[in-house]
């Protein structure tokens, strides 16, 4: 707790891990383009929990791929000082594959040698509290464990940097507080920068250091605000509450003040 | 925070070993019986049809006459080198169309130019009978094993190179997402990832190549006939030739065995593959 209230503090101080500079994208050529990001800048710290909360088409999933390099960008420049590990809206597990497989195939792909990887699987799916459930494949686990398996995925990435993409959006409330507590644990225990991207937002103010908000048309940032709640937070606490409901106006008001 | 109860409840649990026995003579049986309907059915209408006298049985010989055959046949080293002869090409022609089909079907996947050049005329190539490619084998490698292993690869190549073709189009976008996240490079995004997602449309190729192979063959051995060579196609033609109908009949019904007993080996694979995967409910 005390760690996470340090990090939260130091915010202003330390240096970006990442850092978006002015980046722009737009889709399509002429009359047909899209822009679905306009001078969008942002610094992550290492260690910081930055949570990006916007409507859909805000092109916060679009700023996530341009950061894991699935996509470049149209203008502007990023700094991306570490390795980077995704995690998506869907847990995208392999269904041939069992539980532990399926992690083991990101230590494969980074290169661990074959006899190290069973042991180290099976490490990170404890981490995630799935210990004893390896040998199952996708369609024997729940959506909640399945989201599990791809957490420890994410982190068999050994990547320092973390993007989230609407992991939990598909989950029901209480499987959702559950992979909040995961997520926020192995935050800490590894010391990892994420940016988790989401449209709700109690569960940005549950997770964030700092709390991004997108606007639409075209994508863009439009305010961005420190949580200095402590921790662990409820997302259904009356501080939680009125955060979220003060933030959910501001992105209302500057959505429609930009929109003009 | 604890390990929520409701969240690792286990999905499914292992039956027992007593369980499982009664389970596997249950499936066994659910599988045995509607064959066994099947095979009672036809038996009997092809005894009806012998009983009316629509032809003399020395034309259409009763079931029981042909199974008797059958049995006497099954004692016969000429039946049994027959047999070789039959299966050693299908396994031959069948795995060089399984190379031929697969390479060509993941460099036509892959290769946008190559896809525009020939992928309709795989399809073309599937449906084309095989049986129209006999005269032209029989010019270029005469009266040979080689003219029936040429129609046997084109009969099953297009098959098994078109469900490569449809197993890799049909990869979810989000897998190949997960390989570029999770670094994977080309020759291990296919080897981990696109090709392993394939098989179940692969197998089905396979599964359609086996169809193919076999009934070419047949048609090969029914045309391209070498002395001293029983072959399952050969006796056919013999069967015909000294018009021994019960032979011909208990020949047929070997082929038609034959033919569905690999079918049987592919598809009960394919099953066990959808189920792994949650494809198919057990």
């Amino acid at each position: 707790m005390t760690v996470a209230a340090a990090v939260a503090g130091d915010v202003g101080l330390a240096l970006p891990i990442l850092s978006i500079c002015n980046v722009g994208k737009v889709f399509g050529r002429g009359d047909d383009s899209t822009v679905a990001l306009q001078d969008v800048s942002l610094d992550v710290a290492a260690g910081e929990f930055v949570t990006i909360v916007g409507a859909s088409g805000c092109g916060k999933s679009t700023l996530l791929n341009l950061v894991a390099g699935l996509d470049q960008p149209t203008s502007g420049t990023m700094q991306i000082g570490a390795r980077v590990a995704f995690m998506f809206q869907e847990a995208t597990l392999l269904p041939w594959m069992t539980a532990r497989q399926n992690v083991a195939l990101a230590l494969k792909l980074r290169g661990m040698p074959k006899r190290e990887r069973q042991g180290r699987a099976d490490e990170l799916l404890e981490a995630v509290r799935l210990e004893g459930w390896g040998d199952k494949r996708p369609h024997e686990l729940s959506g909640g464990m399945r989201q599990r398996v791809a957490l420890a995925r994410c982190l068999a990435q050994d990547a320092p940097i973390v993007l989230m993409d609407e992991p939990l959006g598909a989950l029901d409330a209480m499987t959702r507080d559950h992979l909040h507590d995961e997520i926020e644990h192995v935050w800490r225990a590894q010391g990892l920068t994420i940016i988790f991207v989401t449209h709700n937002m109690r569960e940005a103010i549950r997770l964030g250091d700092r709390v991004v908000l997108m606007g639409s048309h075209p994508g863009r940032i439009v305010y961005e605000e420190s949580i200095p709640l402590p921790h662990p937070r409820v997302m259904d606490s009356p501080d939680v509450a009125t955060r979220a409901a003060s933030l959910t106006a501001r992105l209302k008001d500057q959505g429609h003040a930009h929109v003009g | 925070m604890s390990a929520d109860g409701s969240i690792l409840t286990p999905v499914v649990d292992g039956p027992s070993a007593t369980q499982a026995d009664a389970g596997f003579v249950l499936k066994a049986w659910g599988w045995a019986w509607p064959k066994a309907l099947a095979i009672v059915l036809v038996l009997g209408i092809w005894q009806v049809v012998v009983w009316s006298g629509w032809r003399p049985t020395y034309v259409l010989p009763s079931p029981g006459e042909t199974l008797q055959t059958l049995w006497g046949m099954l004692g016969t080293e000429r039946f049994w080198s027959a047999i070789q002869t039959t299966m050693i090409r299908a396994v031959i022609g069948f795995a060089l169309a399984l190379v031929i089909g697969t390479a060509v079907g993941v460099l036509v996947a892959r290769i946008r130019p190559l896809r525009l050049a020939v992928g309709s005329l795989i399809t073309g190539l599937q449906t084309m009978p095989s049986i129209a490619w006999f005269p032209l084998a029989i010019l270029l490698f005469g009266l040979d094993e080689q003219a029936i292993l040429f129609v046997v690869v084109l009969g099953a190549a297009p098959s098994i190179a078109n469900g490569v073709i449809s197993g890799i189009d049909h990869v979810p976008p989000s897998f190949v997402r997960l390989g570029t996240v999770l670094g994977a490079k080309t020759v291990s995004l296919y080897r981990d990832i696109v090709l392993p997602a394939a098989m179940p449309a692969y197998v089905a190729g396979l599964t359609q190549g086996w169809a193919f192979a076999w009934r070419s063959l047949m048609a090969g051995e029914l045309l391209v006939i070498i002395a001293e060579r029983p072959s399952l196609g050969a006796n056919l033609e013999f069967a015909r030739q000294f018009s021994k109908a019960p032979l011909l009949l208990a020949t047929m019904l070997v082929i038609l065995i034959i033919g569905m007993l690999v079918d049987g080996l592919f598809s009960s694979y394919a099953r066990s593959m959808r189920r792994k995967r949650g494809l198919e409910v057990a």
